[in-house]
């Protein structure tokens, strides 16, 4: 598959991370300890390369970007000292400004949930945050046993714990906008 | 009593409550006082990095700004959140520009220079495990735990002050100390799948029962974690439920403060193992620990 190449794609990674993928050369390390690997459709060094190819849109609109789960082994690997984990989480956040639809339609949702959370109230509330995604994804019927028993377990709190600063929190939200 | 500056975390209110509760009621046990930071927020856990990165930055900015207040340096127990902590910090020491923006942002001043540390940190500096084997009414003997540190406390390199990140030891020696039969494995550091437990439970289910494996065929009989998305992952993460809830494994789970209190001989122990989803209790009793 060729896509149209965006040669910015080096410098825009590199404006928004640090990071210079440039100096990645195949070793492959961060993609044989990414224990992520079997549910990737791009690797992490592949990743790297597409970087240097300018192959942007394969990059935003792949499943890789949200199945990373900043584990940060590949950075802790890289020989060359690329934070991987931090070029990716570089591309997630230029999906999200771009409108990418992407490939893991809950993943994104479930972020978007996870902030309004914290901007709502400061610190995060299982019914809030699993009550908001699950309504949200539709995905209503899985967990419900779980959540049964952690509410017999006392793990799930039914009255949230809210930070005074409120207005604080929305004015950090508004003014961390991309 | 020496007191410290402490983020709590979200987890520590709710699901991993027993998780805080302990950490402080160990601490005064051992001599040091654990003072919640006030009104403090949300770290942004992994969405806020993994989406805006000044939003991952301003929100610990505004945590950080309030523990320059107070002076002194910040205690923290969930891995998650010492590790955005400490990564801000990092950030904002280094990059004036980014720490002018928060600042601005956050309206207060972000320049923490105190140490952000974990409380297994804290143990092993301000006790040391030479005299806390003295302070052990209960040796753990029977427990057979591996200790598991998964990703945020040790990575990247250099994020945990006194341990190797590739094959961290300091639970390790701290069970040993408390009379627990430690057992080595390979999967210390291995990633649970925190942030995908309810968007790809399936990718998280298939991580958590190789980790569960790995450690029975160690030949271990516990778990033990520093870090409350491990653990809550650990227990809910065997299966991909609906509408019951289902176990594979039924190794128990324990965060580090709580087998320390138990070796304590803390009155309240009993209390936390109630709130677990793999129930501790059959294999405390069998040991003769309750």
């Amino acid at each position: 598959m060729i896509n149209a190449l965006s040669s910015g794609l080096e410098r825009e990674v590199e404006e928004r991370s640090g990071e210079k993928a440039r100096l990645c050369y195949q070793c492959g390390k961060c993609s044989t300890g990414c224990l992520f690997d079997f549910a990737m459709d791009v690797l992490p060094h592949q990743a790297m390369k597409l970087i240097q190819y300018g192959q942007k849109e394969r990059l935003l609109r792949s499943h890789t970007i949200w199945i990373c789960a900043a584990c940060e082994t590949c950075t802790a690997r890289c020989p060359n000292d690329i934070d991987v984990a931090r070029v990716i989480d570089s591309l997630r956040a230029m999906a999200l400004e771009e409108g990418i639809k992407p490939a893991e339609r809950s993943i994104p949702l479930f972020h978007a949930c996870f902030l309004g959370n914290i901007q709502a109230t400061g610190r995060i509330s299982e019914p809030i945050l699993m009550g908001s995604y699950k309504t949200f994804s539709g995905d209503l019927m899985s967990d419900i046993g779980l959540a049964v028993e952690m509410l017999k377990k006392g793990k799930i709190k039914l009255i949230p714990s809210v930070v005074k600063g409120r207005r604080e929190i929305r004015h950090i939200f508004k003014e961390s906008k991309p | 009593m020496k007191s410290y500056n402490f983020y709590p975390g979200c987890s520590q209110l709710s699901s991993a409550e027993e998780y805080g509760v302990s950490a402080s009621q160990v601490s005064e046990a051992l001599g040091f006082h654990l003072e919640t930071l006030e009104d403090w927020n949300c770290c942004g856990a992994s969405s806020a990095h993994m989406t805006n990165h000044l939003l991952a930055v301003a929100l610990p900015g505004r945590d950080l700004a309030k523990a320059k207040e107070r002076g002194g340096d910040l205690v923290v127990v969930c891995a998650a959140c010492y590790h955005n902590l400490k990564k801000a910090q990092i950030e904002m020491l280094e990059d004036e520009k980014l720490a002018a923006r928060v600042e601005a942002i956050v309206g207060m001043d972000p320049h923490f220079e105190g140490r952000i540390v974990h409380l297994l940190d804290v143990i092993a500096e301000e006790i040391g495990l030479e005299d806390l084997k003295e302070k052990v009414r209960r040796p753990l003997e029977g427990l057979k735990p591996v200790s598991y540190y998964g990703c945020l406390m040790v990575r990247p390199r250099g994020m945990i002050e006194n341990d190797d990140p590739d094959n961290p030891r300091l639970m390790d020696d701290l069970m040993t100390t408390l009379g627990a039969e430690i057992k080595n494995w390979s999967y210390k550091t291995d990633c649970c799948g925190g942030s995908l437990s309810l968007t790809r439970t399936d990718v998280v289910v298939t991580l958590v029962n190789r980790l569960f494996e790995a450690a029975e065929e160690a030949d271990a009989n516990c778990i033990v974690v520093a870090c409350p998305m491990c653990l809550a992952n650990l227990e809910m993460r065997q299966k991909e439920g609906r509408l019951s809830f289902g176990l594979e494994h039924d190794l128990p789970v324990f965060f580090f403060t709580e087998l320390l209190g138990l070796a304590l001989g803390l009155p309240s122990a009993e209390e936390w193992f109630s709130r677990h989803l793999i129930d501790p209790r059959p294999l405390l009793y069998g040991a003769g620990l309750a």
